[in-house]
């Protein structure tokens, strides 16, 4: 069954309609209800389209984090030609909370790397819910070393609810690993281009999202702390969730105004998770597009990118 | 004395516990709840001698028990915009920031200064956790990049002094960025050629762990001093069971490769001088511009008065 989020109610209600109607018309019980149908289906869509017209922060976070939403790895089979995914940081192990490797964008061979939340219990556990651990940033080092010898872009897709907190990880250093993908991020010569495709969350996802242009989908968030997180420590009250989503301002349209980031990549009608292909290809739209300025531009990006960083909020 | 100063005051004063004791007088030992009289552990750089417990300090006490003489120059922090966001929780962020001003004297979460250790000058940026919790944002990230490119003009080393919960959220993404943006500054200073030293003390974690914190050439931890990205309470959560004895503790992330060394507050100035006078390649003892002169001194030497020449860069 379909999964709806809360606020969709009356999609849900009218779909439901819909399916027992379509199951009448089927046992031959009904009489003409191919109309009646049809105009429930234009009531749908037209719940749908009011229902995001104005999602709050909150709403919009359901949606970032909504199972059936394109995956990292979706965007790369989408998106991608050859990928070649990479695996193992050579130190410790391999971190499948984070995947990459070399692929063709567009016919460009490139490097791509995010981090996946897998889309079932067997493939969430296998990538940790998209929660890297330390040797998953330095498998993401290695590969952003490996594009910079080679003279390869890199493309990041971000989608994590934050790098994972477990003894294992802080034991082999969780923040030494963060901190130095970041810094890996700002010192490669090659351009980057990163998209947060669901949920930015803080230092796990600046590791990868550092970046000459930052986009995000438009039902995306990106955060310092998650809602929750916030919430707990500021308010010692984790159900105010709401309130430290809308008071962070986490939203792709709260970033873009902050000039946090570059762009918004609109997504279809309902969210990316109702028509995956249309937001996959709207993304990748703006990654050739972004690729595209960078050529024309032509300069050093790595100093693009520690020009562009030192001057957000000033 | 009679009796009465004798015997019925300390009794009475035990009665009624330690409540009417002078706050400032007497400091509790949070491990073992020993008292200390305030001027012995003034004069220990608010270590308590018995157990060696590294209390918090101010950044000016910092500075002030640092620096050569305890003689520095500050750095002053630039001007940046309070409260982007116009936050509030169950407080106004402002209010928030306010009380922190009133509360520390110091206008962010961050000092900068100028100033020698044993004859060398050199930039020490400061984390003053009783402003908000030393947390990361916009103005301390500024005043970071700032230390930083100081030190790059004036070709001096930096030290810097991690003590935070991590970045401040109440700057939302704002905050987040001062993750890359500080990174940027650390960068520049290497690729200067000048070392950068970081003293981690209690707590160093979340955004600033992950950032400049853990980004030096040579990384001290103070003793017990917590480290790690995410905090204790939030694993405990996520994993429903209790943290191993010591767990994120200095000593722990020593014998996990993540620290150079444990150092006594009161040795830091001597082991982190000797240090950036061999990265300096500079004569032992000596500050920069003097002569080669070579004394006999222990590797652990008390701080040299003479060599104050060069301090207040």
């Amino acid at each position: 069954m379909y999964n709806y989020l809360d606020f969709e109610g009356p999609v849900r209600d009218l779909d439901g309609k819909i399916l027992e109607l379509k199951k009448l018309n089927e046992t031959g019980e009904a009489v003409d209800v191919a109309d009646e149908i049809a105009r429930l289906e234009k009531r749908s869509r037209e719940a749908l389209r009011e229902a995001y017209r104005s999602l709050n922060p909150w709403q919009k976070a359901q949606v970032a984090r909504h199972p059936d939403r394109p995956h990292c790895l979706d965007y790369v089979r989408g998106l991608f030609t050859d990928f070649t995914p990479l695996a193992g940081d050579r130190a410790f192990g391999d971190d499948e909370a984070i995947v990459g490797g070399f692929a063709r964008f567009r016919g460009e061979p490139v490097a791509v790397i995010g981090q996946e939340k897998g889309n079932d219990t067997k493939s969430r556990l296998k990538h940790n819910f998209g929660m890297a651990r330390p040797e998953g940033y330095r498998k993401a080092i290695r590969l952003m070393d490996l594009a910079d010898r080679f003279d390869l872009p890199v493309v990041t897709l971000v989608d994590t609810a934050g790098a994972y907190p477990g003894i294992d990880a802080e034991e082999r250093g969780q923040a030494e690993a963060i901190a130095r993908s970041t810094e890996k991020c700002l010192s490669v010569k090659v351009p980057i281009v990163s998209v947060v495709i669901g949920e930015g969350g803080s230092g796990g996802a600046i590791a990868l999202a550092t970046a000459n242009r930052v986009y995000m989908l438009e039902h995306s968030i990106y955060s310092v702390i998650s809602p929750e997180g916030a919430a707990s420590i500021l308010w010692r009250d984790s159900t105010r969730a709401k309130d430290a989503a809308t008071n962070m301002k986490i939203t792709a349209q709260d970033l873009l105004g902050l000039k946090i980031i570059d762009g918004i990549i609109a997504e279809p009608v309902g969210g990316a998770h109702r028509e995956p292909r249309a937001a996959i290809e709207a993304a990748g739209r703006q990654i050739a597009a972004a690729f595209d300025e960078l050529k024309a531009v032509n300069e050093d990006y790595r100093e693009h990118r520690r020009q562009k960083y030192l001057s957000i909020g000033r | 004395m009679n009796w009465i100063t004798n015997y019925v005051r300390p009794k009475l004063n035990s009665m009624l516990g330690r409540r009417d004791m002078p706050e400032n007088l007497w400091i509790k030992d949070p491990e073992t709840g020993e008292m200390i009289f305030h001027k012995e552990l003034e004069d220990n750089q608010y270590v308590i001698p018995g157990s060696g417990h590294h209390m918090r300090i101010s950044a000016r006490e910092r500075l002030r028990y640092f620096f050569d003489e305890g003689a520095f120059e500050i750095i002053d922090n630039p001007k940046v915009t309070p409260d982007p966001l116009k936050f509030r929780d169950e407080k106004r962020y402002i209010d928030r920031l306010k009380e922190a001003r009133a509360k520390t004297g110091l206008d962010e979460a961050l000092l900068a200064a100028s100033g020698s250790i044993e004859g060398l000058p050199i930039i020490a940026a400061v984390q003053d956790f009783a402003f908000i919790g030393g947390t990361l944002g916009i103005a301390v990230g500024e005043a970071i990049v700032n230390a930083f490119e100081t030190a790059v003009r004036r070709e001096l080393p930096l030290v810097l002094f991690a003590a935070s919960g991590g970045a401040r959220m109440q700057e939302g993404a704002l905050s987040l960025m001062q993750l890359p943006r500080t990174t940027v500054a650390v960068d520049r200073l290497k690729e200067a050629g000048l070392p950068y030293v970081v003293v981690l003390t209690n707590p160093t974690t979340g955004g600033v762990s992950a950032s400049y914190a853990m980004l030096g050439d040579i990384h001290i931890a103070e003793p017990g001093a917590l480290i790690g990205f995410a905090g204790p309470r939030v694993i405990e959560q996520t994993l429903r069971e209790k943290l191993p004895e010591g767990f994120q503790r200095s000593e722990y992330l020593m014998k996990h490769g993540m620290v150079d060394m444990i150092v006594h507050r009161k040795e830091l100035r001597p082991t982190i001088a000797r240090l950036l006078k061999m990265m300096l390649k500079l004569p032992d003892g000596a500050a920069e511009g003097e002569t080669a002169e070579v004394k006999e001194e222990a590797p652990v030497a008390p701080p040299q008065p003479e060599a104050q020449a060069g301090a207040q860069a």
